[in-house]
């Protein structure tokens, strides 16, 4: 299955909506291009809705590295919303767990965001 | 006791390959009456270590190609995949949970291979290097005495 991703606003912070495999090659790169089309566009609140991402490669852990560090250069937040049980413990067992601002409700995540 | 079997692979050094073996191991995992999350993460595991030999050994080159075995017996599913590549010292690559390492984009397949296998085991050959993944099968009695340590 491959990897899609649209995008939405709400109150000022981009949900991504990803779905599908952020592995090596194309989910890496469609994620990757995601970010920074909207960082390009000067849109710094990112939320990655991971809700329906069925698996994630160290390669898609690195693109979620990644995505955290460009946003944050640049003055921004990068919050994760959703993850699955799968995703969730791959996030423990390398310690970005902590790293990442995790949130598992849509309207809790968008109210956490600085403003 | 059942005689070992084994099956091998002479995979070309692509991205497909790196989904098909993962496939397969999800397959193999299955025969071999793996829970799902077991599973999960052994064919993970051979993802990873296919990737290793396919990106950071062959270098995606086209000459070169990645062998793949899957072997089972009464206690273990045992995984190897060699590569043609220029190698490398796994003692040498760096932790990716310390904390000067947990930004970095790149460097966790090994931890993770070893995160969901019993055994990982490197070698190196001439050139290229070989990986050995073990999987202990549940309920047997190298399980029985993991579980007991």
């Amino acid at each position: 299955m491959s990897m899609k991703a649209s995008t939405r606003q709400v109150d000022g912070v981009t949900i991504v909506d990803l779905s599908g495999r952020i592995t090596l090659g194309e989910g890496s790169v469609v994620l990757r291009d995601a970010v920074k089309d909207l960082l390009g566009k000067g849109q710094k609140r990112i939320l990655l809705n991971l809700g329906d991402v069925s698996y994630i490669d160290s390669s898609g852990i690195g693109e979620l590295v990644s995505a955290f560090t460009s946003v944050r250069n640049q003055g921004g937040e990068l919050k994760l919303l959703h993850l699955t049980k799968k995703v969730h413990d791959l996030l423990q067992i390398t310690k970005l767990y902590t790293v990442f601002d995790v949130k598992d409700d849509e309207a809790g995540a968008i109210a956490a965001f600085s403003r | 006791m059942t005689a070992p079997q084994r099956v091998s692979y002479r995979m070309e050094s692509t991205l497909e390959s790196v989904n098909k073996s993962e496939e397969m191991a999800d397959q193999q995992a299955a025969r071999a009456g793996l829970d799902e999350d077991t599973r999960g993460g052994f064919s993970m595991a051979v993802r990873e270590a296919m990737i290793n030999a396919v990106l950071h050994g062959n270098a995606y080159d086209t000459a070169k190609r990645v062998n793949l075995s899957f072997e089972q017996n009464d206690q273990e599913l045992i995984v190897t995949i060699t590569d043609e590549g220029k190698g490398f010292i796994p003692e040498e690559v760096p932790d990716p949970l310390a904390p000067e390492n947990l930004l970095k984009q790149s460097g966790r397949g090994i931890f993770l291979m070893r995160a969901f296998m019993d055994e990982v085991r490197f070698r190196k050959l001439n050139p290229g290097t070989e990986i050995t993944l073990i999987k202990r099968l549940p309920g047997t009695d190298l399980d029985r005495q993991e579980a007991s340590t």
